[in-house]
């Protein structure tokens, strides 16, 4: 039982790593950078959501509506002010300025809002399930986390499959200067795409902040990166492998965690991550590129 | 004398952080530095090491490395262990820095051949995000290693400060998570500035020989590199393991110069720190290394007067200047004020000049 409950513990942390790992999937495969700055846009949602249920007492399901809107502003005002100037410019200085955003959204996080961690109180309103005589405790936040992992999976799946602004997206990803020359506007592609990462980040925020209840400015930074692990686990740019990566991730952490040993958890997630890369190095669900002399 | 350019290039480096330890030991005798400043001294040499060494990897072997905190970790947690395992045999404090600045740099290099095996089989984003996971890897590992010493010797245990069994009188040096606690700070300015000497040769020397054109040759096409018949790998784990040794040199020089030193503080946030000013000066550009690191490290110095401000003072320096240097139209823009501002100078110039050999023909 013990077992099956840190199973669901590790599907629901994975998912919500998931969720981030998406959004750096997405902004990787078409701007093709490494957006350090996606975990602070997670805080930044957690933030927003708590803020608007303690201070202004919005129910919670419109303070999730409020951090979604709040991060897709932000997101798209991050990409054209800071991204966007380097378009074209060697990935390391797009690299370093996503670095600068994310020390800019934290310490101005910190600022506002001061340093010291805030009690994140639950926007799921719900008690927890008991099973089999209160040995399986299944608590609704991983019912809600693991629910909206998936519909954003199928949702996310079908945009970029069907919808004009999908295609546009893979085009893109595909071959920038091609996509260009069929008319396609990859300016506001990429700037649909930073949209959308960063809506993922504010629900996955507040996903996280619910399940571990504390809120700092530097709240973001290690599930950021940990996310970002997990996206390249299951091959960058591919949105399955994304949510595999991160669930996949979410497992191996929690049950390092109850197995082996609290303080090396973090080492034993990066080390599979090492491995399979070394096996498999294009990740789980990438896609193989053959090298062209 | 005529001097090949890459030499004299060098010879520039080399006399300007000359010159620059001149100006700061002639300040610092003046007493013209403030305690602060003072203390930063130190720090400055070791990140100016720190961003030489990745430098080599970023801008000579072409690879991007986000993992450069492990080995400066691993090179400062072992220059505490020797510096204070050796403070009842070795009285003079100045020989023991030395030994463990070098059991540094061995020990990281020996870490940097080992992590280099599997990572330097990897390319792009994903030799980045590997050296990522190493470097949080050790740093993990090392918040649970507890090393003590007593009059047996080393004693080593990775549960808790108990479990060393010290004998009577013996000390734990390292505490898992409390890092490396008591240390006597014995770094000082006079070490750190040799030490940026010989990393700066190592790596001229280096980038000027036939080692170093190999590599620079991987980075520019590896295919072709590799049928004219060099040893990709060979030279790659060369690269790879001086600059793992170089961090861990800075590392061990680092850590003595605190008297206590934490685990965490080696975290990808310093990574990337080093990152930064590796990128600022230029990749592949020592010389711009050392001026950004020296510059970067006084920077939040000298914006306390904004004290509240001065982290977010920094991001904003750190984004407006890669805009400035990458984007076309801002650089267009900086070059058209910059061309108004000595136009009058440069007619002056221009006039003079006219003048001069005007009156040289009359003549």
């Amino acid at each position: 039982m013990t077992f099956l409950n840190h199973l669901i513990n590790g599907i629901s942390l994975g998912s919500v790593y998931a969720i981030i790992a998406l959004g750096y999937t997405m902004v990787y495969g078409i701007a093709k950078m490494l957006n350090f700055a996606h975990g602070d846009v997670i805080m930044v949602g957690g933030f927003v959501s708590f803020l608007t249920v303690s201070s202004a007492g919005v129910p919670a399901i419109v303070s999730v509506l409020i951090s979604m809107a709040v991060c897709t502003v932000l997101g798209v005002l991050i990409e054209r002010l800071a991204y966007k100037p380097l378009r074209g410019a060697p990935s390391l200085a797009v690299l370093i300025t996503a670095i600068g955003v994310s020390y800019f959204l934290q310490n101005a996080a910190q600022l506002l809002w001061g340093s010291d961690s805030k009690v994140f109180t639950s926007v799921v309103p719900f008690n927890s399930i008991s099973l089999a005589g209160g040995k399986l405790v299944i608590t609704p936040e991983s019912i809600v986390t693991v629910s909206a992992c998936i519909v954003i999976m199928v949702a996310l799946t079908l945009f970029t499959a069907k919808t004009k602004m999908g295609k546009a997206m893979r085009a893109v990803s595909e071959d920038k200067g091609a996509a260009q020359l069929m008319g396609i506007n990859v300016n506001s592609t990429i700037s649909v795409t930073f949209a959308i990462g960063s809506a993922l980040a504010a629900i996955a925020g507040i996903l996280l902040c619910s399940a571990y209840p504390t809120l700092s400015p530097t709240t973001g930074s290690m599930p950021g990166i940990k996310a970002f692990t997990a996206a390249v686990f299951g091959g960058i740019g591919s949105i399955p492998g994304a949510m595999l990566g991160g669930i996949l991730l979410g497992i191996i952490e929690i049950f390092s965690k109850a197995y082996i040993s609290t303080e090396l958890s973090d080492a034993i997630v990066f080390a599979v991550l090492i491995l399979v890369l070394l096996v498999k190095p294009e990740g789980l669900l990438g896609r193989h590129v053959r090298e062209k002399v | 004398m005529k001097l090949k350019k890459t030499t004299k290039q060098s010879f520039i480096t080399i006399l300007m952080v000359v010159v620059l330890y001149i100006a700061i030991s002639v300040a610092k005798s003046g007493g013209l530095l403030t305690y602060s400043l003072k203390g930063q001294l130190v720090p400055i040499c070791a990140y100016i090491i720190l961003a030489l060494s990745l430098n080599l990897t970023v801008g000579i072997l072409g690879e991007l490395s986000l993992g450069h905190a492990g080995f400066m970790s691993i090179g400062a947690f072992t220059g505490a262990v020797v510096s204070m395992s050796l403070t009842g045999e070795i009285a003079s404090s100045l020989a023991r820095l030395v030994i463990a600045i070098v059991c540094g740099a061995i020990l990281a290099g020996i870490f940097g051949f080992i992590i280099g095996l599997p990572v330097l089989r990897l390319k792009g984003d994903y030799l980045a995000i590997v050296t990522l996971a190493f470097g949080e890897i050790i740093k993990t590992i090392i918040n649970c290693v507890y090393i003590g010493k007593d009059s047996n010797g080393l004693r080593f245990s990775l549960e808790n400060a108990e479990a060393l069994g010290l004998a009577e009188g013996g000390k734990a040096i390292i505490k898992g998570p409390m890092g490396a606690v008591n240390i006597s700070p014995i770094s000082t300015f006079t070490v750190g500035f040799v030490l940026i000497l010989i990393t700066l040769a190592i790596i001229f020397t280096l980038v000027d020989s036939r080692a170093g054109r190999a590599i620079m040759a991987i980075r520019d096409n590896r295919i072709a590199a590799e049928s004219v018949g060099i040893p990709i790998t060979k030279y790659k784990m060369m690269a790879f393991v001086i600059s793992a040794a170089l961090a861990g040199a800075g590392g061990a020089l680092y850590a003595l110069n605190y008297s206590t030193i934490v685990p965490t503080q080696f975290n990808y946030n310093t990574s990337i720190l080093i990152l930064v000013y590796v990128v600022l000066g230029g990749i592949g550009n020592m010389r711009g290394s050392v001026i950004s690191a020296t510059i970067l490290v006084l920077l939040p110095e000298l914006l306390r007067a904004v004290e509240k401000y001065r982290m977010l003072v920094y991001a904003v320096v750190l984004i407006v200047v890669m805009i400035i240097t990458n984007n076309k139209k801002a650089k267009l823009f900086i070059a058209n004020i910059f061309a108004k501002i000595t136009s009058p100078i440069r007619k002056r110039i221009k006039m003079k000049h006219a003048h001069e050999t005007d009156e040289k023909e009359e003549a």
